[in-house]
């Protein structure tokens, strides 16, 4: 019977004992270790959507660099094109103006070359009279002073002239 | 940790035993006193002698020397305190002050009565006086209670020092069970009101856990019957008691009073579902007190059952008793292992059952017609 008897004394230290466990734990002891407890959970799950939301932030990112980079690469695509056809337009202005310019120059040239030759000719020309004159004096002096024949010259020269 | 406690045991006895006799007394047992009797093994006296409580904690015998630590006797005889050390005693064969401690086989076995003076022989006419001694059991909780205030204060320390960062140590042995309480016990059975019962919860909780696992360990300073001392569940499920009765809402007097639902012939002129919902109220920590209290006690009789095997054979022939404790001992660690896992079913019964008691007596209906 002694085994299911509670005795009045166990009763008594047990209630003090547990009692006093109780107060002590549940004024020092609990109220931390639940508080840490919770707000650990708190901040573990705001990391967690932290972290969710930083994800997402780095897809649109992501979205955003690539978007952009396409844009880039169009771009450039288009500059390139651009400067392409500068480019062959330049070469072509450039060719077209070469070509201008030298036709020009060589109209100037064959110009001058014209120009030049009708001076040379001019020049020979006027050359040659001298020339012709210097002999033609020479020649009259020469014939002059053969008298005989200087007067058959004369005859022959005036049997030419035809007076009109 | 474990020497700390032992020293604290040991200086809480020389502060109150201030007898002449050092801590771990030793008593010569006359051999012509009852030789014969102590001779002979009576496994159900032996196993009865472990379970229950004891007014010194015993360790070992060695031949007939008895090694125990004394402890305080404190009585209350008509409004008079009397306290004074147990190895007054010696173990029963002593009287002291007019007190003894009775070891006849009778119903007052190991508790003290009066004598007349100056004799051994019980004062049958006298009352008893009331035993607020410090016994096993009761340094047994001290123990528990000194165990858990050192585990947790160390803990609550560590949940302040690593604040918002992962359990280091203790306290990462200690968070699973707490957050087990809390997340499912506590809330599913409770709710949102939860919070205010976690106290008692995590207290009674880690109690009887603690308790349970140091009476499963055989030497000083485990091995009192907490637990399975059935004044201790009962103090246990009166605090469940005391809490619902303060915490109840009207609901819950309702359903016991009233039950909304139900005919009323039932009700009146017999008040027979009253009548059983008025005794539910106290079967419930009834059968706390019970469940706790038998289930650590049956645990200790199988365990002590299997080792006094080997005395028992051991009566009738040494070497059966050989061959018997291999089994024996294996049966034993079986049990044992077994009483492992019962101490935390039965801390964790008892903690669920306490919380669906308290989410009882304070639910809310919002429609009382439905139940």
């Amino acid at each position: 019977m002694e085994l299911v008897t509670p005795g009045i004394g166990l009763i008594f230290w047990m209630t003090v004992a547990f009692g006093l466990l109780l107060f002590i734990l549940g004024k020092f002891v609990w109220p931390p270790v639940m508080n840490a407890l919770k707000e650990r959970e708190i901040a573990i799950e705001q990391s967690l959507h932290q972290a969710e939301a930083a994800r997402r932030e780095m897809e649109t990112l992501q979205f955003t660099n690539e978007k952009l980079l396409k844009e880039a690469k169009e771009e450039r695509d288009a500059l390139m094109r651009d400067a392409r056809k500068v480019r062959e337009k330049l070469i072509e202005d450039a060719r077209e103006r070469a070509t201008v310019e030298a036709d020009r120059i060589l109209e100037s040239a064959r110009e001058r070359i014209q120009h030049e030759k009708m001076a040379a000719i001019t020049d020979l020309k006027n050359q040659v009279a001298n020339l012709s004159v210097e002999i033609a004096e020479k020649l009259i002096r020469e014939e002059l002073s053969d008298s005989v024949r200087s007067k058959h010259f004369v005859d022959k020269s005036l049997g030419e002239i035809n007076l009109n | 940790m474990r020497k700390y406690i032992v020293s604290i045991i040991f200086i809480f006895s020389v502060l109150i035993c201030w007898s002449s006799t050092p801590d771990l007394s030793s008593h010569e047992d006359s051999t012509s006193h009852n030789a014969k009797q102590s001779e002979e093994f009576n496994a159900g006296q032996m196993i009865i002698d472990h379970i229950i409580d004891n007014h010194e904690w015993h360790i070992a015998t060695v031949g007939h020397t008895h090694i125990s630590i004394p402890l305080p006797i404190i009585l209350l005889d008509n409004g008079k305190l009397v306290m004074f050390c147990s190895s007054k005693f010696e173990h029963g064969h002593a009287s002291y002050k007019g007190y003894k401690l009775e070891i006849e086989r009778n119903a007052d076995k190991g508790k003290i009565v009066k004598v007349t003076p100056g004799t051994m022989v019980t004062d049958t006419t006298a009352g008893k006086p009331l035993d607020f001694s410090i016994t096993k059991t009761v340094a047994g909780i001290f123990v528990s209670v000194i165990i858990m205030l050192i585990i947790f204060f160390s803990v609550a320390r560590s949940y302040k020092r690593n604040a918002g960062h992962a359990p280091k140590g203790l306290q990462s042995l200690l968070e699973p069970l707490i957050l087990f309480i809390r997340d499912d016990i506590a809330i599913p059975s409770i709710g949102k009101h939860y919070y205010k019962y976690m106290p008692f919860l995590l207290t009674t909780f880690f109690f009887i856990f603690l308790s349970n696992l140091i009476g499963l360990i055989p030497i000083f300073p485990g091995g009192a019957n907490v637990t399975g001392n059935i004044a201790v569940t009962l103090v246990l499920a009166l605090f469940t008691f005391v809490i619902i009765l303060i915490k109840a809402n009207k609901n819950y007097w309702l359903h016991i009073f009233n039950a909304p639902g139900i005919p009323w012939w039932l009700k009146f002129p017999l008040p027979l579902i009253p009548i059983i919902e008025l005794a539910g109220m106290f079967i419930k920590p009834f059968v706390l007190m019970v469940r706790l209290f038998a289930n650590i006690t049956a645990g200790h009789i199988i365990v002590l059952g299997f080792v006094s095997l080997i005395f028992i054979f051991g009566q009738m022939n040494t070497g059966l008793a050989y061959g018997v404790s291999p089994v024996s001992v294996f049966f034993s660690l079986f049990i044992s292992l077994l009483e492992l896992l019962v101490a935390f079913i039965q801390a964790y019964v008892f903690t669920i059952l306490s919380a669906l008691y308290f989410g009882m007596a304070t639910e809310e209906h919002e429609h009382t017609e439905s139940h």
